[in-house]
């Protein structure tokens, strides 16, 4: 369990590479504030960010995806860490979780009805869905990774502008056992509260 | 139960809490505060500064000497806004204070009502912890964390905003001192094992140097810490904020780390084979150029704060703990040792900067009195007892590295932010916070002229600060880095001042001023005799330079003595 722990890199990794942090923090006004102020300061790009509820009641979890190196990385994970109000925060490489972004697509519905672009690229070859049809626009919905949202907005652009198209921020889910609620109650029975000396 | 009002909860909780002392400055958004204040006087010791900047500075100077936790008041807006350097001082000095300040009613928040700014916002990156208060019912918790966040852990400053609808509510109030916060660890348990691999590189290194900062002297680490270098025999040296935790005339003690550092310390940073660094977190200028720093060495970093091991510095063992903690547990492991050899380059390392440097200021022909004979003789003739204040500049160097500290606790200055005008309010509260002790602040002609409005303050409470005014008529530490690096072009650094003595009588400070050496030991002497406040205006060598240098941004390894 690596709890408000230190982490260490072996060797200095100056080399840009996108990084998924995940953040556990208490439900607490201006968090949002307080953490992309570390950002800045360091002049550091967030490339996506998503702030949701969790399974436990009162706590938060930020996702944030950056580019960065792995030794600044680690120091805006450690400088998180410290935030009075958060409880932990994790640092994941892409193969160390399951992730989505969710993309929508809004075109005019002359255009959708141009060839056979439902039928055989947006169900079929991207497992795209569609959301609403109205008379004079429809909107299609998909799940996956950015590169695949972008694959599918660079083909539906082949048949016309595409009206407005928007991305959420990564959801992640870590592929480790921990169960949040416990990882909780764990952090709860650390006594580092008081200084024991003996 | 009787309901009491948000501000009289306010006072409980301060009395609760142990304050005895605030600093602060009144206006709209937190009179009902003032006015439940006005109840107190017999509990609370309210000192009305003449600035923000000044109770905030005097709240930091009062808990650098005492340990307690720093409280001000501040009103909303301009009230608020004021407190921020002092913020951001005492984040990165680590120095706890609860700061209180008053907000526009809730239901105007975020209209630009009269005097409203967002304090937490502004105030978000120079705190370790903010809060707002806009219902009173919140008084007791978030006080009672806020107290307990600024002194536990690394301690810093933290900011409470109450707004004025809260202050007039009643409330059903008790109050319970926090504990405990889920979300906070403010002391790491102990890694065992970081010990034993501490131990074991501490007991076969043939060059070990400790580097002894501020940490020992916040987790008063003092005892432990001479301890473990009297059982390994391991030199120790200090760095800025980390003076007077030892004694300088330990035998262990071998100087002042950094940049206007002793020559010993720094050079043999770069020949030592262990650095064994306690408290203190690598500031640039200790470190010079990071890539060319302890090149021969590992290094050890007892450090309580996580996210400062292997900031700036990639260490070799980490014992993220307190650190009487961690030295109370290394000691038992720890071999008893002596160093004879390496001990004894240090010792040649102070025959050379006695000779190239030391010799020459204090036995100089030339008639201009130098700051480092001042500081020679207010040392020699106080035993490097007092609490020595100062501000930021040359005077500031030439102090730490003249001034013989003898007693913990005893040096108050702004290290990290480098706050010039901090030295005159901080020396108010800390001759609040130690009224027993001398304290003396040592200040430029420069920085005296930000807060001198705090000359008021003194004199208002008969606050017996001793005040040493070096005045070089110039931003001397700015013209020395002119003289140095961009070709003796003063732009903006030469200032015509003021008659201080005209300004020390208006405010009803007894003064005197002295420009010949012959009588500087007696201006000095009179000046600690004296009961109360006295302002001592030294007129020094104009265009005196600091040195060893270790050049901004240059290898530690090429400290210039000249
Ligand atoms: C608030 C603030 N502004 C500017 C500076 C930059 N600065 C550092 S030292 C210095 C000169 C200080 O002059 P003085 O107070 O006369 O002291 P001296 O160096 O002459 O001893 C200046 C301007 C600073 N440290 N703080």
């Amino acid at each position: 369990m690596k709890k408000k722990g230190i982490y260490q890199f072996k060797r200095s990794k100056k080399e840009s590479k996108e990084y998924t942090l995940s953040v556990l923090t208490e439900n607490k006004a201006g968090l949002l504030n307080h953490i992309t102020i570390i950002f800045n300061r360091r002049k550091m790009n967030i490339d996506s960010l998503n702030v949701s509820s969790t399974e436990v009641k009162g706590v938060s979890r930020f996702t944030i995806v950056v580019n960065s190196s792995k030794e600044k990385i680690i120091k805006v994970v450690n400088h998180i860490n410290k935030l009075i109000d958060v409880l932990a925060a994790f640092l994941y490489e892409e193969d160390e979780i399951y992730y989505q972004e969710i993309a929508l697509y809004k075109l005019s519905t002359k255009m959708f009805l141009k060839g056979d672009l439902v039928e055989k690229i947006i169900i079929r070859k991207y497992g795209a869905k569609i959301l609403k049809i109205e008379e004079d626009h429809i909107i299609i919905q998909k799940t996956g990774t950015k590169v695949g949202t972008q694959k599918l907005y660079d083909e539906l652009e082949k048949f016309g502008s595409i009206l407005e198209f928007v991305r959420s921020g990564r959801v992640a889910v870590s592929k480790s056992k921990r169960k949040t609620k416990n990882f909780i109650k764990e952090l709860e029975k650390i006594k580092s509260n008081k200084l024991n000396i003996k | 139960m009787k309901k009491i009002s948000g501000s009289d909860a306010i006072m409980q909780v301060l009395v609760k809490e142990g304050v005895q002392t605030i600093f602060g400055y009144p206006g709209g958004a937190i009179m009902p505060i003032y006015d439940a204040l006005y109840n107190y006087s017999d509990k609370l010791n309210h000192i009305l500064t003449r600035h923000e900047q000044g109770a905030i500075h005097a709240a930091q100077g009062y808990s650098r000497v005492s340990g307690k936790v720093g409280v001000c008041f501040a009103t909303s807006g301009p009230g608020a806004t004021n407190l921020i350097t002092g913020l951001a001082d005492a984040q990165i000095d680590s120095t706890p204070l609860v700061c209180i300040t008053g907000q526009v009613p809730s239901h105007l928040l975020g209209t630009d009502a009269f005097q409203e700014s967002d304090i937490i916002g502004i105030s978000m990156p120079v705190t370790k912890w903010n809060n707002q208060i806009t219902n009173a019912d919140k008084i007791s918790e978030i006080m009672s964390k806020a107290f307990y966040i600024a002194a536990s852990g690394r301690p810093g400053p933290v900011l409470i905003d109450i707004t004025k609808d809260a202050q007039f509510a009643k409330i059903k109030f008790t109050y319970k001192k926090c504990e405990k916060i889920r979300s906070y660890h403010p002391y790491p348990i102990l890694n065992k094992d970081s010990i034993k691999k501490a131990s074991d590189l501490i007991n076969n290194s043939k060059k070990p140097l400790i580097l002894v900062g501020q940490g020992v002297l916040l987790s008063n680490a003092e005892k432990e810490l001479i301890q473990f270098s009297e059982k390994s025999g391991i030199p120790m040296a200090s760095t800025l904020l980390g003076l007077s935790a030892i004694s300088c005339i330990h035998k262990n003690y071998v100087g002042f780390l950094g940049m206007h550092g002793n020559y010993g310390p720094n050079i043999k940073t770069n020949e030592a084979d262990l650095l064994i660094a306690i408290g203190m977190r690598f500031d640039d200028r200790v470190t010079g150029d990071t890539s060319k720093y302890g090149i021969n060495a590992k290094i050890i970093h007892i450090e309580i704060d996580q996210s400062e091991i292997n900031k700036i510095i990639k260490v070799d063992v980490a014992i993220n703990a307190d650190a009487k903690q961690a030295l109370i547990n290394l000691l038992p492991f720890i071999n008893k040792n002596e160093y004879k050899n390496w001990m004894s380059e240090f010792k040649k390392c102070d025959e050379i900067e006695f000779n190239k440097i030391i010799k020459k200021e204090l036995n100089h022909d030339g008639k201009e009195i130098k700051m480092t004979e001042v500081i020679h003789l207010i040392s020699e003739m106080t035993d490097g007892k007092s609490i020595i204040v100062t501000d930021v500049g040359q005077h500031q160097m030439i102090a730490s590295r003249y001034y013989k500290f003898t007693k913990p606790k005893s040096n108050i200055t702004s290290g990290g932010l480098g706050t010039m005008g901090f030295a005159l309010p901080a020396s108010l509260g800390a001759k609040l916070g130690q009224p027993k002790r001398e304290v003396i602040a040592i200040i430029g002609d420069g920085g005296i002229q930000m807060t001198i409005q705090e000359l008021a303050t003194i004199s208002q409470y008969n606050i017996g600060v001793k005040i040493i005014l070096l005045n070089n008529n110039f931003l001397g530490m700015v013209r020395q880095w002119q003289e140095l690096f961009f070709e003796n072009r003063y732009s903006f650094t030469e200032m015509k001042n003021p008659d201080f003595q005209k300004i020390a009588e208006g405010y009803g400070i007894k003064n005197n001023k002295v420009e010949n050496k012959s009588k500087l030991k007696k201006s000095i002497q009179k000046l600690l005799d004296y009961k109360n406040a006295y302002l001592l205006e030294v007129v020094v060598e104009k265009e005196e330079n600091v040195f060893p240098m270790v050049t901004s941004g240059d290898s530690v390894s090429n400290i210039r003595l000249e």
